[in-house]
């Protein structure tokens, strides 16, 4: 719900009403409703503070700037209703980056940028209000063109049923053309002759009668096509899902989410996941940043050891550092190292220092909306969490003017004169302030990339670099992002000097940046080294040994980022998918498509020097009527382990026709792929490249709306649930609260229904064939007439009633192995993603035990029948005998089938299956009562067959034998396979049986790993600098004074706010759907 | 790797959590059922050689007694079978069975002598079997009513559609009505015993050879203690019979729809080679067999054609034991079943000892 502003006042509305041109007004941590043009905001200088993790999966704020013409409106309705301009911009695209536009103004032409827009998707924060106008809205939203189409989708199995299910019809029909043929020798043989006691009806002669044969035995055989299968797997499907439901081991305590599944019709696809595609923020990270560790003069801060030395596992339990002394401390903030408290108030002024750097050298907007609460609105989290750092070890950032500092420092409030911030951009990889104390001094404070900063040290502090150096090792082995701090005092008479030619830069009007870059290269040098900071970017509970974990079942991990390839590279280390012991780490970074392809075959070359230049495609048909092209590329071999980190630019052309194999390719030789900086809808062309050249099942799993797109082309997408924004959750076929039940959804819910539906399948079509083809093995002795071998009571319940439970208790129930040795050995989930259990193969196996089974239950009742009479000499070799002789071998036959297929006996399985032999007997010996008969006469002919025929030994001794007959081979040639080739289910199966599970291996400390790579990742951009020393930002601030904004929200207006998101949400889902 | 809290010990399901405000206020976690969390205690039996091996040998063990008990059984069964057809030249049935009509006045009458090499003790069961008669062809199964057989007064006068084209002759319906009904085996047989060349007849019991629930069940006379004659006022015989329904037999407990012969026809049989029981010949005392050894001649008074289908028509003696009637096919099934079951138990063991057990002991590559 929000504002929008037409005709001359505000008034709620529906996201779905938002038209363009409609102006709209939005509130701080809203959602942005379509494209707008930003007109006004609360903010000094019309800016509004973004955030665009939903889109871009970057973390940090994002500034835009109205134009000064429409911000001078404010929040005047009166302006703002009549305001009427033209706007002209490009058409509807997906380039989230780009925007072009005019607007026209009172004849005046004002240029549009980027910066003027905000894009749906994105949340507003540290803004009060903010006025805009749509541009784009609905469909037309960059995030909608983006998003993709939503497609039908089905399993494999499901293309596959429809396959067989076309098959099935043909052999159906190629039966009963066999059968007509056979009917027509038949009548012209032997029937034209047994007229005299068979009359023909009237005009019915042999041909005719064929025909006629021919459509009998299409309804007498149609139990060969499964119709009721349908069914049964929907309701297999509806059972698993709702046990992923109710899983509690998927269910989220901290935000009370359980998993959920959204989408019925795609359980058995998560046991043959063969591809993760995964969004990094929010997904493998939880978006916090934490000041872990530090360096400070050569020690090491932020790890606790035992008594003996070893390190300790810092969990939540862990005893905290009591911050309580200081009253400005923030009390979210957690430490564990008593140490560096003592340090610092002990007065180390090395620690001191290193902690005033962290106070001074940021862009950090402090508000302190109450004397002592303070609020940072930090541009970037890495930034946050210094500066909150800095706060807690007692040098408080409390405010600052364009021209002053203001830090708190020991409870000494102390003013800094800032004379210059030399801005950080991603060349620089640096940050720097220089300020003057209230003594006078002058120092240069910087912070940056540990590799920048060592080219401008000072030779003196050569020792203690190399000691940093070691801390800073061993920080990014453990995937910690650093920064390394260092300082320079300054001569007032340089500083003098360097002042007037950075002014004179500032002002220059040719190579600006150039100059500046000069003069900013020319003061930061000699610098003194203070120490390096650690920030974890903290990964969600258990996403390192979930990826162990999935790696463990073959599945192979593809990382999808918007994010920096620093930060995403930072955090395939810090989750285990890139390691030091990979043998390389290849990285595409070219900006051209010779480049990147140049850059990816060397990267092949290397991994697999005798590889072909021409991949290796396989082309072939599948599905309906064999319509389907298939290109397969199959993978190639590679000793050891590579990892690929390719960026956004380089992907675009990597994606082009012409390129996408070689990518492709390379990108499968790799253990570990990241992708940074793509767009949502190149994330989802990455996912599609995979499906359409691998033929394998793929999943992606995003939690922002920038994940949309690859969800909804992944087979399966799954969302993460329980965060702001639902966008993904809501186009997610699954959705659960933390990465890492990932492994419980596709190890143990995803192999189990994989196994069940399988299962299911293979022993549905046995017991439909089974009872079918006994039919056609008659028709050799009733001179095709297509007389049924049994009663047609028994046909029409055998799949209604009789058959109908059992199966379904299997699908429901059965687990080879419980869910601890699942995740004990991830090996088990292989079989799922080769489709081992259930293909054209396995159901041709199926069709020919069928067969046999069939075989044996119509020939050994019709030996064992023949000339047989009763022990008072009274013949039971009637039909009717017979036919109950015959369903009675069948139904025992498949019960017993199901009992060898059943690998879980749960009592309710063994109800199944002892009710529906029960409710056999007791329906059959009740059909066949005298009672039935006399009320229906017409409608139960077998009176008396049950007590007659069920009462002769030999009829139980034929039951037995058929039992016996079709079970022993399937028993004796699985025990054979069992012993000759053990499948890894029969080697777990048995080991469960004989030893209890290993007990979880104690968690030890992780291995300590000293890496040699640079740790820093810092999400930052440039511009704030400029920002925070903008003169004007000091003037505009008074005139727009917040108590009065405070007052003015909350008023009226206020009253209307919308209660909670989901309101939003469900209305996005309308927008989604409606025109 | 980073100090992370993870635990995988917390997921267990048993955490105690307290929803907003403490205490379990309507959280949404699920329930901590066996059945939810699927842990339903199962037994989960697998094959191994322990189970397997032994099922082996004890079903062969087991079956191969009953087989050999079975077939000794079936073989101490005395059967005796007469084909009298007539197709041969020689037979004495020929010339009946070439000169066939339906509703030929003359009954032609046949006599075919035999020798019973054995003498047959307790009761013996006359049988006549039929071969390649579709008795289970579709059209012919259905083409009756059973509600005109129970009794039925109405179904009497209007017969099922199933019954066409025997529902109607002559503008009138047929009792019983029907192709099964209209083909009724209508041979009479007769048997007599020649010792020392006087001729003496063997007693025949004709009632007692249907089911006790088709008789008293299933088929019922329309009309309640009527005269049957009157009964049947109003309906056509079958078209091929040559007496109406109600003069099948003089006993009017054996007469109409309860005619035994009839009951029994009307059981169609499952198979095309079938046979029937006619006749039994009931034991009168101890001393004597019931069938001596020595020289019988069975006449036929030759009605039924099945000439025309290349059919044959047996006439079986037959004693009976508790497995019913002679078919040694159980006992060889059962003892054919158990050797194999005792060779394959011989190569699973075989195999299991060869391969099993380094498979067993091969650890599971991770």
């Amino acid at each position: 719900m929000l504002w929008s502003s037409l005709p001359g006042r505000l008034k709620t509305e529906k996201w779905m009403n938002v038209q363009v041109g409609d102006i709209i007004k939005l509130e701080n941590d809203q959602f942005v409703t379509a494209d707008l043009l930003l007109l006004s905001s609360s903010e000094p200088l019309n800016l509004v503070y973004v955030e665009t993790a939903e889109l871009d999966g970057e973390t940090n704020l994002k500034v835009k700037q109205a134009l000064t013409v429409t911000g001078e409106m404010g929040d005047n309705i009166d302006t703002l209703a009549p305001f009427n301009g033209e706007v002209r911009c490009e058409p509807p695209n997906n380039r989230l980056d780009k925007f072009k536009g005019t607007l026209t103004l009172d004849g005046q032409v004002y240029a549009l940028d980027n910066d003027k827009v905000l894009l749906r998707g994105c949340t507003l924060r540290n803004t009060e209000w903010c006025f805009g106008l749509v541009i784009f809205g609905g469909p037309d939203t960059k995030l909608m063109q983006n998003s993709g189409k939503t497609t039908f989708k089905r399993t494999s199995i499901d293309h596959l049923m429809n396959v067989l299910v076309l098959c099935i019809f043909g052999f159906l029909v190629s039966m009963c053309t066999f059968m007509a043929v056979a009917n027509s020798l038949w009548e012209t043989s032997d029937g034209e002759v047994f007229t005299a006691f068979l009359p023909r009806e009237d005009g019915i002669n042999a041909p005719l009668s064929s025909f006629l044969s021919f459509w009998s035995y299409v309804i007498v055989l149609n139990t060969v096509v499964p119709i009721s299968l349908y069914v049964s797997v929907e309701i297999i499907r509806l059972g698993n899902s709702f046990f992923i439901d109710w899983d509690r081991k998927m269910y989220y305590p901290k935000s009370d989410t359980p998993a959920q599944a959204r989408t019925t019709t795609l359980n058995e696809e998560l046991g043959q996941i063969k591809y993760i595609f995964s969004d990094k923020t929010g997904t493998l990270t939880q978006n916090i940043m934490t000041f872990n560790k530090c360096s400070i003069n050569g020690k090491c801060y932020g790890e606790l050891f035992d008594f003996s030395g070893h390190r300790v596992e810092i969990t939540e339990k862990t005893e905290k550092v009591d911050f309580s002394w200081n009253r400005l401390a923030d009390l979210k903030f957690s430490f564990h190292d008593h140490s560096l408290v003592e340090t610092v108030r002990e007065g180390n002024a090395a620690a001191q220092a290193f902690f005033r750097l962290l106070a001074l050298c940021h862009t950090v907007m402090p508000e302190e909306k109450k004397e002592g609460e303070l609020n940072y609105q930090a541009q970037s989290p890495d930034e946050g969490a210094l500066v909150t750092a800095a706060r807690n070890f007692g040098f408080v950032f409390r405010s600052r003017t364009p021209e002053t500092i203001t830090v708190v420092e020991m409870d000494k409030q102390v003013v800094y004169e800032l004379l210059a911030v030399l801005d950080f951009n991603n060349v620089r990889k640096r940050m720097s302030v220089i300020v003057r104390s209230p003594e006078g001094k002058l120092t240069l404070y910087c912070k940056g990339a540990d590799t920048i900063i060592y080219e401008r040290l000072d030779p003196s502090c050569n020792k203690l670099m190399n000691v940093t150096t070691g801390h800073l090792n061993e920080y990014a082995g453990d995937g910690l992002r650093t920064l390394v701090l260092a300082y320079k005092d300054l001569d007032e008479d340089y500083m003098e000097d360097w002042k007037k030619r950075h002014y004179e830069a500032c002002i220059a009007m040719d190579d600006r940046e150039e100059r500046l870059d000069e003069l900013y290269e020319e003061i930061e040098k000699d610098l003194q080294l203070l120490g390096a900071t650690a920030v974890e970017d903290k990964l969600q509970d258990g996403v390192p040994q979930t990826i162990e974990q999935l790696a463990k079942a073959d599945i192979k991990i593809w990382v999808l980022t918007g994010d920096k390839q620093e930060t995403a590279e930072n955090i395939g280390y810090s989750c285990n998918m890139l390691r030091e012991e990979m043998k390389g780490i290849f990285i595409v970074n070219a900006n051209t498509a010779e480049g990147v392809k140049e850059e990816l075959e060397n990267a092949r070359r290397t991994m697999c020097p005798d590889s072909p230049v021409e991949p290796n495609v396989i082309r072939s048909r599948a599905g309906l009527f064999w319509t389907q092209k298939t290109v397969n590329v199959p993978d190639e071999k590679v000793d050891g382990d590579y990892g690929l980190v390719i960026n956004g630019h380089s992907l675009a052309f990597a994606l082009e026709k012409n390129l996408q194999l070689e990518l492709l390719r390379t990108a499968c030789m790799c253990q570990t792929v990241i992708c940074c900086r793509v767009t949502p809808l190149q994330k989802a062309q990455v996912v599609q490249l995979v499906k359409k050249y691998k033929q394998a099942v793929t999943l992606a799993i995003g939690d922002g709306a920038n994940d949309v797109s690859m969800i909804k082309a992944a087979h399966i997408g799954v969302g993460i649930s329980g965060q702001e924004g639902m966008q993904a959750v809501l186009s997610s076929d699954f959705s659960f609260a933390q990465f890492r039940y990932l492994q419980r959804l596709l190890l143990v819910h995803g192999r189990w229904s994989y196994l069940r539906m399988c299962k299911f399948l293979r022993y549905f079509f046995y017991k439909n064939f089974t009872f079918t083809l006994v039919h056609f093995w008659y028709a050799f002795f009733c001179g095709f007439s297509a007389q049924t071998v049994y009663d047609e009571w028994f046909i029409t319940l055998y799949n209604l009633i009789y058959t109908a439970l059992p199966i379904l208790g299997m699908g429901i129930f059965d687990q080879d192995v419980n869910d601890r040795w699942s995740f004990q050995y991830p090996q088990l989930y292989s079989p799922g993603q080769l489709n081992l259990y259930f293909s054209k193969k396995a159901f041709v196996r199926c069709v020919m035990h069928s067969c046999y089974s069939s075989l044996i239950l119509f020939f050994i009742p019709w030996a064992a029948i023949q000339d047989t009479v009763r022990d008072d000499g009274k013949d039971i070799a009637d039909y009717q005998s017979f036919a109950l002789l015959a369903q009675t071998c069948l139904l025992v036959v498949v019960n017993i089938q199901i009992c060898l297929d059943t690998h879980y006996w749960t009592a309710v399985n063994q109800f199944f299956v002892w009710g529906s032999l029960a409710a056999y007997f007791a329906v059959t010996f009740t059909m066949y009562s005298n009672g039935m008969f006399f009320i229906f006469t017409s409608s139960f002919p077998f009176i008396g067959t049950a007590r007659n025929s069920l009462s002769q030994p030999n009829m139980w001794l034929t039951i037995f034998l058929t039992a016996l007959l079709c079970t022993l081979p399937v028993v004796a040639f699985r025990f054979i396979l069992i012993q000759l080739r053990p499948t890894i289910n029969d080697k777990v199966r048995s080991k469960f049986r004989k030893e209890v599970l290993p007990a979880a291996k104690p968690r030890r400390p992780p291995m300590r790993r000293i890496s040699t790579r640079s740790g820093y990742a810092f999400s930052h951009s440039q511009g704030y600098g400029d920002l925070v020393t903008s003169k004007r930002f000091l003037l505009t601030r008074p005139l727009k004074s917040r108590p009065i904004l405070f007052v003015k929200t909350d008023s009226a207006l206020a009253e209307n706010r919308p209660q909670h998101y989901r309101t939003i949400r469900e209305e996005q889902e309308e927008v989604h759907r409606g025109p | 790797m980073m100090a992370s809290s993870y635990n995988a010990k917390d997921e267990d399901g048993h955490i105690s959590v307290s929803g907003p405000g403490g205490g379990a206020l309507r959280s949404k976690k699920p329930e901590n059922t066996a059945f939810k969390q699927q842990r339903l205690p199962a037994w989960q039996p697998i094959l191994t050689a322990g189970t397997v091996l032994p099922a082996f040998f004890i079903i062969g063990l087991i079956f191969i007694p009953i087989g050999i008990g079975l077939y000794v059984t079936s073989n101490n069964i005395k059967e005796f079978e007469i084909d009298y057809t007539g197709v041969d030249m020689s037979s004495p049935c020929f010339n009946c069975s070439q000169n066939f009509s339906w509703n030929s006045t003359r009954p032609c009458t046949c006599t075919i002598p035999f020798y019973l090499e054995q003498s047959y003790e307790n009761n013996v069961f006359m049988y006549y079997g039929l071969s390649n008669f579709y008795q289970n062809h579709r059209r012919y199964v259905k083409s009756r009513d059973d509600s005109q057989l129970n009794g039925d007064v109405n179904s009497l006068q209007y017969p099922s559609k199933e019954c066409e084209p025997y529902a109607y002759h002559d503008n009138k319906p047929i009792a019983p009505c029907g192709a099964i009904a209209n083909s009724m085996f209508n041979d009479t047989l007769e048997l007599f015993y020649h010792p020392n060349g006087t001729k003496v007849p063997v007693p025949l019991t004709a009632t007692g050879i249907a089911w006790w629930a088709d008789k008293h069940v299933k088929f019922r006379n329309p009309g309640e203690n009527q005269n049957l004659t009157a009964v049947f006022q109003g309906t056509s015989k079958p078209v091929n019979w040559r007496r109406p329904v109600y003069e099948l037999d003089y006993d009017p407990l054996n007469n109409g729809f309860i005619n035994e012969d009839f009951i029994v026809w009307m059981r169609t049989a499952a198979l095309p080679t079938f046979r029937k029981l006619y006749r039994i010949i009931n034991k009168k005392d101890n001393m004597v067999p019931t069938l001596q050894r020595g020289n019988y001649t069975l006449e036929v008074v030759y009605n039924f054609p099945v000439r025309s289908f290349e059919g044959r028509k047996r006439m079986i003696l037959s004693t009976i034991s508790w497995m019913g009637g002679k078919n040694p096919f159980l006992g060889i099934a059962y003892i054919t079943v158990g050797s194999v079951c005792f060779f394959l138990g011989v190569v699973l063991l075989l195999i299991h000892h060869k391969y099993g057990n380094r498979n067993n002991s091969a650890d599971i590559s991770n």
